[in-house]
Formats: structure tokens, C-alpha cells, sequence
């Protein structure tokens, strides 16, 4: 396959940015979409250009450290990560437009490379849970409903990816704020915390510039979890109830 | 409440407002089909509710009272995160595309603004001013008659041109509101009630768009 790549290049956080236009040859369509990026970078590397710098890791679509904007859809146009998305997805001769996510909140810091530390710093606003639940033996000993085991199970998969506010029109975060509300409210052990959890988070969410969500529904489109829009409501739900418990 | 999640729910709050007055108003509407003096006395009617208990035209002012509390809070949320999400993504992307979202849900702050100022155009037309655009009525019983008033107005295909267009905006607005609204008070926690509440969202929608569009285009053919 031969494509052409029009990339999003910039030299740092505060340097200003614009596309570069690279054609790549020979792409096998079983590459994924990565190593697609790596032997670009090998050729640039050659050629004595500077690599397009963008994040990677577990490169099985389980860490949540890649992820691209790519055409116009956050990790493109399969449901998955960035890293699992393969060239088969993508057709010979076509132009690809690749960009960092946008959001106030993941400024960038090179090239594809965003900085989500807001995310981090979301969890700990209240995404935790502080009772020691004990060794994996204790963890029988307290019974949980299949339905809520699953569904918190289901919303636990959230990688935070940040897909969600990439793909927002409003670059908000209430999916990933939803899953990790619903993933610790389900069990037993998040009950304690339940109502400081979400009042916490969504003043940390607010706090870091992540914009209101409008139910468009292009977060649960655009999640490689396939998280789905319903803890967008959870989440509305468990404020309202830790709302009224405080007064 | 200052939070985003506190703004969406004084919108989800006031936006239950105006579907309930919404309703309300149909029904009223579609008393012209049965005749000038339904209609008439149902107007008037409309202003002796709760005499002598409320002076006349009382419980009129109450709901003016309401809807307009409610069109400033329902205003300010929206400008509010509207604001808040355009300093959340500062630089827009070069490329981007939906994939889910329906048009109705990405047409909501721009079809909120045609539709206030249509509600502006409404009033100046049937409560406020009350201009005679049709040169064939009598101005006098125009005045004096409210099933006369918009007749008169509606035998004008670019006035029935106006409210349908209008209607349609309504209809897209309601029909990603009225959804939004129960996500947002968190009523749609489970697959099933997501449904229920598309669905009822969807025949809102519906019903709203029709029952306000019967009685112009009544008015409409009876006058040809």
C-alpha cells in the first residue's frame, strides 16, 4: 500500500504546530496502524528528519497510552485502539490525516503526544477506594450480585485512553468520570465513599477545563471499551443523590 | 450547581418547563378547529381561571412568571457551558468527523437561538403588538377576536411558512432535549429506560411538531 500521511508536527509544549505531508511505500495491510508510524519514522530517521513523536505501549490495546486522532475519528475508523487498528482498515493510495487529541485539558507536549495527567489527577481527586478489602481469599467472603459484578466489571475495562474527549464535541470527560463512578459504585467495598467519590471528581473534571456533556453520544461511539452512554447517567444520578445527602 | 453537571440540570429542569407549557399551548391551539367561539371563549376563559380567588387574568401572569424565570436560567446554562465548551478545545481539529450523533443533538445551541428568536417574533405577533399583516382583515375584529387574529394571519402562506419551519425546530430541539434531559437527571441508567426514554422523546418530538401544525395549515386551506 502507499499512503499519504499528513501529520500533525510540533517542536513542544508551547511551540506552534502545523501538518507535514509524508508518503510511506510498501505498507503491508496485516501492519498495524503503529508500525505503520514506525517505518515511517525509520525512513525519516534515514533521511535525517526528526520522528513523529507519539505514545505507545502495551501495543495489545489494554494500557490506554496510545491513541490518535486519525481522519477525523479517535483511533480511527474501527472500534479499538490505535495500536490493534491494522492498514487492512484503510485502502491503497488514500490520505490519512493524523492529529494529536484536542482539549484544553491534554495540552501537547511533541508532535502526536498529549499530556493526560488530568486524568490521573482525576483518580485521585476520588477514583479509589480506601478500605483495605483484604487478600484475593477475602474478596469470596463478600458476595456480589452478578448484574453489579458485571456491569462494574463492563465499565472497569475504561483503559483511559481519553478517546472520549477526543471524539466530544465538547471535549468532556464525563464517560470516562461515568465509568469509573459506576465501575466503584457497583461493588460493596465503593459504597463508604460513594457520594464524596463523585462530588470530588467532577470538581476535579471542571477544575481541569474539560468542557459539559450535551448526550451527543460520540464518546460511547468513539470507545474502544465500548463503555456505554448509560454511566453518563449513573454519573448524573449518583451526584444527585450525594447532592441531597449533603444537605 | 455552579458545576457543569449543575448547569445541565437547571437546563434539563426549565427544559421540562417549557415542554409542559408546550403541551399546554397545543391543546389550547387545536380549539380552533372547533370554531371562532370555542375558540374565543377558551381566550378568554383563559383569564377568568381561578376568579375570584386570583384577579383576571391571574394565573396567566404565573405562568409568564415561570416561563420567564425559566428562559433565563435555561439562557444562562446554555451560554454558560456553551463558553465552557469552547475554552475546553481550544484549537479544533483539521479533520473531524460524527459517527453517532444524530443532527438533532449537534444543531441544539444554534436551534435554541433561531427558536428564542422566533419565540420573540411570536409574541410581537399574537400577544404584544398584534400587527395586521393581511391587508383583507378588519384591523378592528382582529383586535377583538383572537380566532380572527390568526386566521387572518394564517390565511398568509409566508406566516404558515414561518410557523412550520419554526415548528421543525422545535421538533429537533425536543427530540434530542427531552432525551437529554432524563440522561441528565440520571433517569436513564439501564439500556431498557435509555430506550423508554428515546422513545418518549421521539413521540414528543412528534406530536409537538403536529399538533401545532394542525391548526395552521386548518386555517391555511380554510381560507382558500
Amino acid at each position: 500500500m502507499r499512503l499519504t500521511l499528513k501529520i500533525w508536527r510540533q517542536d513542544g509544549p508551547d511551540a506552534t504546530g502545523g501538518f507535514e505531508t509524508y508518503t510511506v511505500d510498501d505498507i503491508s495491510e496485516d501492519m498495524s496502524f503503529l508500525e505503520m508510524l514506525d517505518e515511517l519514522n525509520e525512513n525519516l530517521q534515514a533521511r535525517g528528519i526528526e520522528p513523529v513523536a507519539f505514545d505507545s505501549d502495551c501495543r495489545e490495546g489494554i494500557c490506554g497510552t496510545c491513541g490518535l486522532m486519525i481522519s477525523g475519528l479517535a483511533h480511527g475508523p474501527e472500534v479499538t485502539t490505535t495500536c490493534q487498528l491494522h492498514m487492512r482498515s484503510f485502502s491503497d493510495g488514500e490520505e490519512i490525516t493524523i492529529e494529536p487529541w484536542r482539549a484544553h485539558a491534554f495540552p501537547v507536549i511533541r508532535d502526536l503526544v498529549v499530556d493526560r495527567s488530568a486524568f490521573d489527577r482525576i483518580i485521585q481527586a476520588g477514583g479509589f477506594i480506601s478500605v483495605d478489602t483484604g487478600a484475593a481469599p477475602d474478596a469470596a467472603a463478600t458476595p456480589v450480585p452478578k448484574v453489579q459484578a458485571d456491569r462494574s466489571f463492563d465499565t472497569a475495562t475504561c483503559i483511559g485512553c481519553g478517546a472520549c474527549v477526543a471524539a466530544c464535541p465538547n471535549a468532556s470527560a464525563m464517560l470516562f468520570l461515568g465509568a469509573k463512578v459506576t465501575h466503584l459504585g457497583e461493588l460493596p467495598q465503593g459504597q463508604a465513599e460513594r457520594n464524596s467519590r463523585v462530588v470530588d471528581m467532577v470538581a476535579q473534571h471542571d477544575h481541569e477545563g474539560f468542557g459539559g456533556c450535551t448526550n451527543i453520544g460520540e464518546c460511547a461511539a468513539s470507545c474502544p471499551k465500548e463503555i456505554p452512554l448509560d454511566v453518563i447517567s449513573q454519573l448524573n444520578k449518583d451526584l444527585r443523590v450525594a447532592a441531597r445527602a449533603r444537605r | 450547581m455552579s458545576s457543569s453537571i449543575g448547569l445541565k440540570w437547571l437546563m434539563a429542569v426549565t427544559g421540562i418547563v417549557f415542554l409542559l407549557y408546550v403541551l399546554l399551548h397545543m391543546y389550547g391551539n387545536l380549539k380552533v378547529l372547533a370554531g371562532q367561539e370555542a375558540f374565543d371563549t377558551y381566550a378568554h376563559h383563559l383569564r377568568e381561571i381561578g376568579e375570584p380567588m386570583l384577579p383576571y387574568g391571574g394565573l396567566l401572569w404565573i405562568v409568564r412568571i415561570v416561563l420567564i424565570a425559566s428562559i433565563i436560567g435555561h439562557v444562562y446554562a446554555a451560554f454558560t457551558l456553551w463558553s465552557r465548551s469552547s475554552s475546553a478545545r481550544p484549537q479544533g481539529y483539521a479533520v473531524k468527523k460524527s459517527i453517532s450523533s444524530s443532527l438533532a443533538s449537534r444543531t441544539m445551541r444554534w436551534g435554541g437561538i433561531t427558536l428564542l428568536l422566533f419565540v420573540i417574533f411570536h409574541l410581537i405577533h399574537f400577544t404584544l403588538v398584534k400587527p395586521n399583516f393581511n391587508s383583507e382583515a378588519d384591523a378592528a375584529a382582529v383586535k377583538e377576536s383572537p380566532y380572527v387574529m390568526v386566521s387572518a394571519s394564517f390565511s398568509l402562506i409566508w406566516v404558515v411558512l414561518i410557523y412550520t419551519l419554526a415548528m421543525i425546530a422545535l421538533g429537533m430541539h425536543i427530540y434530542h432535549g427531552a432525551w437529554s434531559a432524563s440522561q441528565t437527571l440520571g433517569l436513564t441508567s439501564t439500556p431498557r429506560a435509555r430506550t423508554v426514554a428515546k422513545t418518549t422523546a421521539q413521540v414528543l418530538a412528534a406530536l409537538i411538531v403536529v399538533g401545532f401544525l394542525i391548526p395552521p395549515f386548518y386555517l391555511y386551506f380554510s381560507s382558500l
